[in-house]
């Protein structure tokens, strides 16, 4: 079973050349990917600076405020975000960290947490970025997808917006 | 509107609130299967999973279908609607996120630039 969040039509063509794409690639798999007009080392910067971080982790039309980031992004460092304004935390570890290539990390805030890969690379000045979501089990992704709903409320009126534009025509694949 | 969705959504989480329940629809995930099939692999009786199949098939999260004596069950349509959905909004959410890592990433750049041509004067 796949599934695709792709419709976006009132992107234009700029836009689209660098958007940004999830897939359920398997059953445990997330994977997300976008395109940046800039070398690898930029974009790997704005991903391990604490400063660089803060500016665009917690993007304001998601209505979430970073209230503290931490980041030793090294093999082995720790990172800690907390965010608002009803203050959760999501922590912790670099399994590896290849500068300008490749970012490894656990995600300690609960039993079932991912395990996230995100790669830099570059061809001819701009950069693919792929982030990977690698859950334990299909259970644990399958909860993930159930439990962001759920604990955010305020997002079942746009979920139920977009069950409603879906219909029921959402077939077998 | 609000409420009719947020009782829809509450008939899916007590449908989803049992682990047997959730189960099930982890095996629907791999392959379409029979209740009896479904009531051997759970070990329980056939009236057991008749009932969990029941409030599955409630919340829209399975479908039946009986062809001759045996009854079929798949994932349902709204099962299938509502991880598009989230993954829709997920998107949505990382799209915003690296809209704002592109200003970012936009501002190192150009100072990169600046610098370098400073060097070279």
């Amino acid at each position: 079973m796949g599934a695709k969040g792709e419709s976006d039509p009132a992107a234009g063509k700029n836009r689209e050349k660098n958007r940004t794409a999830v897939e359920r690639r398997s059953e445990r798999e997330l994977v997300i990917t976008r395109r940046f007009d800039a070398p690898a080392r930029f974009v790997f910067a704005a991903w391990t600076t604490p400063e660089l971080l803060k500016r665009w982790w917690a993007p304001k039309s998601a209505g979430m405020t970073l209230l503290s980031c931490e980041v030793d992004a090294r093999t082995g460092g720790k990172y800690r975000f907390e965010f608002g304004p009803k203050s959760m935390a999501f922590f912790g570890k670099y399994l590896k960290v290849t500068p300008y290539s490749r970012l490894v990390w656990t995600n300690e805030e609960s039993d079932d947490g991912a395990v996230t890969t995100v790669t830099f690379e570059e061809k001819d000045g701009k950069t693919l970025l792929t982030l990977r979501e690698l859950y334990p089990s299909k259970e644990a992704l399958d909860y993930a997808i159930a439990g962001m709903e759920g604990g955010m409320p305020e997002q079942f009126e746009q979920l139920d917006e977009l069950l409603l534009t879906l219909g029921t025509g959402a077939g077998r694949s | 509107m609000v409420q009719y969705s947020i009782a829809r959504l509450d008939v899916s989480f007590a449908a989803l609130s049992d682990a047997t329940r959730r189960g099930v629809l982890e095996q629907l995930g791999h392959a379409d299967c029979s209740i009896t099939d479904l009531a051997q692999k759970f070990h329980m009786t056939l009236t057991g999973m008749k009932k969990h199949i029941g409030i599955l098939e409630q919340a829209g999260l399975v479908a039946t279908e009986k062809i001759g004596r045996v009854r079929t069950c798949k994932l349902g349509p709204r099962r299938l609607a509502e991880e598009t959905a989230w993954i829709e909004a997920y998107r949505q959410f990382w799209a915003a996120r690296f809209d704002a890592l592109d200003l970012v990433v936009e501002e190192l750049k150009q100072k990169k630039e600046v610098d370098g041509r400073k060097r070279r004067k």
